[in-house]
């Protein structure tokens, strides 16, 4: 059942082409109608679903002579982030409302995208999973180059790039852990139990870590994501931002780490304080939240603040998963629905409400228009995301930053110091970016806009609603996704990385 | 020596006599009949003789198994070569159906004729383990290309390619033949067996050394690897769009198939290793650094070019490194992957061809300026081109991308340590990336960029249209189900137990 999450997104994406020529309402409507029956499917497995043990979907031979199936699982985390893509699917779709110019190409590209990250989650098969994550480049890129806007064909080009690079990285370690463990099968779970020589995986995890990292915005390989974020559309930034980079973080722990735990292992001897991988990832991921957050704090451009800060909470992601315990792992997990959850909402302000009305994301020329008292409900908005960002109780941001903060306490207690610094820091770009924008004291009064801002439309409100309300929910009751991510983590798919340094 | 064995050695030739006498009946009819007729009309009766006429000697191969070996290798038959002569019948039919539309010359007759005769060599050329026949097919099929190439008379770009082309193929073959006249001396056989019984030992003799350096440069040329490329963007950019299509897909998988059979048969004992940093002397260093040089050169220079043909010469040039990969590893997997991605490759470099002619015939030129906007005025035409180009560039679930997938594992997988060749695919891999950028330029012209100031419809024939999605979809169709494809080859390849 919840493999037709992918088949009705693709559906839907080749439905686009059957529609008469101009109809950009018919598109929305099929658009809509695509996203939440995906949405639907999604919430009734997450709700089926109570054991957080991995279970097979589909499974059937694809190309027997190099033992490739065509095979589709999903364990606690898959269905986390599966739902995660419903929910940002529909509201992507909700503040992607006013795209007039070639709607149906728009969405076609949009349900493409949605139906092959849906792909990423549920397959179980390594070839299936690198398949479905490069399918996913190529739409990304024409959403930005065709409907973006500042530096638009640069920065997807630039993404493109690097997405690829990444994903060339991935290929070359699968490649050769599947043929090191003698191209027999590229299932997942074979591939975990296979005992790979310590060297091997020492070469392997940093290159396919790395690889997936990129789209994760790991530092210093970060850049495509605040170029990309500011160039794209509004709903590509959601789902860049949402779950494209999720994608990136979900092959970390799914792939890297779950077929090389060894390369978290130490090295033989200490090379400028840090002996191990893990270390030379924590610290990188610590680099990102600070370097991230201090970016943030000094953009001009609007949108540039939500994409450093993307940077600045994906780094925790990544930091949770190189604590390697219990509460530092499913904390990383929680950060991802948090993120995508928040940035999207954070992005659908800057970009859908403030960007399409007043056509400038410059702080200092939105401070004089005066938005708390225009657009209220986009200032509300924005102040509830903000804060959720920053970490307010209640929120899921603040759930999840507390689990990371505690398993990083655990393993590096100096990091965790510095992470302290970095959610300060977070605090004052927010603050600001907040205070610019939407309560600049510098308010002139005798302007009077000549062609007075539209008000904010239902589907955008809608659109907003689901967002926060999900934030909520999360930051309320942390046990709905704990209860099924929990248990995933213990499943027998992680033992390799429990035996490493599980505390 | 066995006598000969007359009736045997004309039927294992009949798919070729078919298509010999299909050229003739083409031309005559052509000829006689229909001079006075408008060349599209000519055309499609041309085009539908001949593709009769390769229909039927496909129907010829698919229906007689079994193996045959006649005079030491002089003429081979079995599934192998009944399978990679199918492809190339295939890839002719379609090359001829391609032509149809075009209007570049008035002599018909002769074109299909000398397309014909171009398949005939090449059908030779892979059923053949003999030096001299092989050479002789190869020159068959190269006097033809070279004539097809310059078939456009009132081009003379197309002169000047096709010039070029004949004085630099005409050096290869010389290097060839001097290639096999040493191999001749050296093992006193002309049969690839033979050669093989006597290369054996450690010691790689100097003279061998050379053999094997010259062959190797005669048919680096023939598939276009770096350094030995200096025709391809040349031919690719000013050759009739049908040639040129036809000289890089048909004429592709022969090459690669003949060359594999070369070096894994004739110079079995003399491979050496491409282990870095331990190079061991042999063939193997030799196409790993054809390899790796034409990978960096095609996919470095492709960036670079404004001309959609020129591209894709320079890609042909990457492409070729990437399948070089596959000749060092030579087993059974890599010769399957080889034939894999060959066939792919050609399939979707055809389909590029075909939509480039319909293009170029509206618009005046293959200048990636005027493919902007092209998704707005011909929507399946540059679909179609999109998924030709994603599969080149490698992105699944295209067949380019299974292609690329398989045919690196079975590189890897051909050493006893993983790690020995990997420097040449991650070399690859990584090149791979950098061609994502060049051909998301040519999308980006047709998706991203406003049409020019005067839109109107673009008038794509139907024939092209029909084609061009056929071949798209058997692009998607490999992609998403490679075993269609891969499952023959295997099964092939086993039983001809090479």
């Amino acid at each position: 059942m919840l493999a037709w999450t992918i088949y009705i997104s693709f559906l839907g994406a080749a439905a686009m082409f059957l529609l008469p020529k101009g109809s950009a309402a018919l598109a929305r409507a099929l658009a809509l109608l695509t996203a939440v029956a995906g949405f639907a499917i999604a919430l009734t497995a997450f709700v089926q679903h109570r054991t957080g043990e991995m279970l097979t979907i589909t499974r059937v031979p694809w190309i027997p002579s190099l033992g490739i199936e065509y095979h589709l699982a999903a364990d606690g985390i898959s269905h986390t982030l599966v739902l995660l893509t419903g929910i940002i699917a529909v509201t992507g779709v909700l503040f992607s409302w006013n795209i007039e110019d070639r709607a149906k190409e728009f969405f076609a590209f949009y349900l493409l995208l949605i139906g092959a990250v849906y792909g990423v989650f549920l397959s179980y098969d390594l070839f299936l999973l690198f398949v479905f994550y490069e399918i996913v480049i190529i739409p990304k890129y024409f959403l930005i180059a065709i409907w973006g806007s500042t530096r638009r064909e640069y920065g997807a080009m630039k993404l493109a790039l690097y997405s690829f690079i990444g994903s060339a990285m991935v290929l070359i370690g699968l490649i050769a852990a599947y043929v090191a463990a003698g191209s027999t099968s590229t299932s997942l779970g074979h591939l975990a139990n296979y005992p790979f020589s310590p060297h091997f995986q020492m070469l392997a995890f940093p290159l396919v870590f790395v690889g997936f990292g990129i789209l994760a915005g790991l530092w210093p390989f970060h850049t495509w994501a605040p170029t990309g974020h500011v160039a794209a559309p509004t709903a590509a930034s959601m789902l860049l931002a949402g779950v494209v980079m999720k994608l990136g973080a979900y092959g970390c722990l799914r792939v890297a780490m779950t077929l090389f735990p060894l390369g978290l292992g130490p090295w033989d001897h200490q090379i400028l304080g840090l002996g191990s991988w893990r270390d030379v990832f924590a610290v990188l991921a610590v680099i990102g939240i600070v370097y991230g957050a201090m970016v943030a704090l000094v953009q001009r451009d609007f949108k540039f603040v939500i994409g450093y800060s993307s940077v600045s909470h994906m780094g925790f992601i990544l930091l949770g998963l190189m604590t390697l315990n219990q509460i530092g792992l499913a904390g990383a997990v929680m950060q991802m629905v948090s993120h995508g959850l928040l940035a999207g909402l954070l992005f659908a302000v800057v970009g859908r409400m403030v960007y399409a009305r007043t056509h400038t994301r410059e702080l200092s020329a939105l401070g004089p228009m005066n938005l708390n008292q225009v657009i209220p409900f986009a200032a509300v908005t924005f102040v509830i995301a903000g804060m959720a960002a920053m970490g307010l109780p209640g929120f899921s941001g603040f759930v999840a930053e507390l689990m990371i903060l505690v398993g990083v306490w655990h393993t590096y207690p100096v990091l965790a110091i510095c992470v302290g610094i970095g959610i300060v820091i977070g605090v004052v770009y927010v603050w600001r970016a907040m205070q610019k924008a939407f309560f600049s004291e510098s308010r002139v009064e005798s302007l009077p806009p000549e062609h007075p801002l539209p008000p904010i439309s239902f589907p955008e409100r809608l659109g907003a609603i689901i967002l926060i309300a999900a934030s909520v929910i999360v930051g309320i009751y942390p046990q709905v996704l704990l209860n099924i991510i929990v248990p995933a983590l213990n499943s027998p798919l992680f033992e390799g990385l429990r035996k490493g340094s599980w505390q | 020596m066995n006598p000969i064995n007359y009736p045997q050695l004309l039927q294992l030739a009949l798919p070729q006599i078919t298509v010999v006498v299909t050229a003739f009946v083409v031309m005559t009819v052509d000829l006689l009949f229909l001079r006075k007729q408008a060349s599209r009309v000519r055309f499609a009766v041309a085009a539908s003789l001949a593709a009769i006429g390769c229909t039927v000697a496909i129907a010829h191969i698919l229906l007689t198994s079994g193996q045959a070996n006649i005079l030491d290798g002089t003429l081979i038959a079995n599934p192998l070569t009944h399978l990679v002569q199918i492809a190339i019948l295939s890839l002719t039919i379609f090359t001829l159906l391609i032509s149809v539309d075009s209007t570049f010359t008035e002599h018909v007759g002769e074109y299909v004729l000398l397309i014909l005769l171009a398949t005939t060599g090449m059908m030779f050329l892979v059923a053949s383990q003999d030096l001299l026949v092989i050479f002789v097919s190869l020159e068959l099929l190269s006097l033809s290309l070279y004539t097809l190439a310059a078939f456009s008379k009132r081009s003379g770009q197309s002169w000047e390619a096709a010039l070029k082309y004949f004085l630099f193929g005409g050096m290869s073959a010389a290097f060839l033949l001097f290639g096999f006249s040493l191999l001749y001396g050296f093992s006193n056989s002309t049969s690839l067996q033979g050669i093989a019984a006597t290369i054996q030992g450690p010691a790689l003799n100097p003279f061998l050394a050379i053999a094997i350096v010259t062959t190797a440069i005669g048919l680096g040329f023939k598939i276009a690897a770096a350094p030995f490329h200096f025709w391809a963007p040349d031919v690719y950019q000013a050759a009739p769009a049908p040639s040129a299509a036809f000289i890089a897909s048909g004429s592709k998988v022969a090459s690669f198939f003949i060359f594999f059979q070369i070096v894994t048969i004739g110079f079995v004992g003399a491979g050496g290793t491409a282990t870095l940093p331990h190079l061991v002397r042999g063939w193997i260093p030799v196409l790993a650094l054809m390899a790796a040089a034409s990978m960096l050169l095609g996919n470095l220079v492709a960036i670079r070019q404004t001309s959609l043909r020129r591209l894709l010469a320079y890609s042909a040039i990457a492409h070729a490194g990437y399948m070089l990969l596959a000749m060092l590893a030579h087993t059974q997997q890599s010769l399957a992957a080889l034939l894999y991605y060959v066939v792919t490759y050609a399939l979707a470099t055809l389909g590029a061809f075909a939509v480039i002619s319909v293009v170029e015939a509206q618009k005046g030129s293959d200048h990636i300026s005027h493919f902007e906007g092209l998704s707005r005025q011909a929507p399946v035409l540059s679909f179609c081109l999109a998924i030709f180009i994603l599969s080149l560039a490698g992105i699944p679930p295209l067949a380019g991308f299974f292609g690329k997938f398989y045919l690196f594992v079975t590189v890897l997988a051909s050493t006893p340590r993983t790690a020995d060749l990997l420097w040449l695919v991650a070399l690859a891999i990584a090149m791979s990336a950098v061609s994502l950028y060049y051909y998301l330029r040519v999308l980006k012209a047709m998706y991203v960029a406003p049409p020019a100031a005067a839109v109107e419809e673009l008038r794509s024939p139907i024939l092209s249209q029909i084609l061009v999605a056929v071949l798209a979809v058997a692009v998607i169709l490999l992609g998403c189900a490679p075993h269609l494809l891969l499952k023959p080859i295997l099964a092939a390849i086993q039983a001809s137990g090479l």
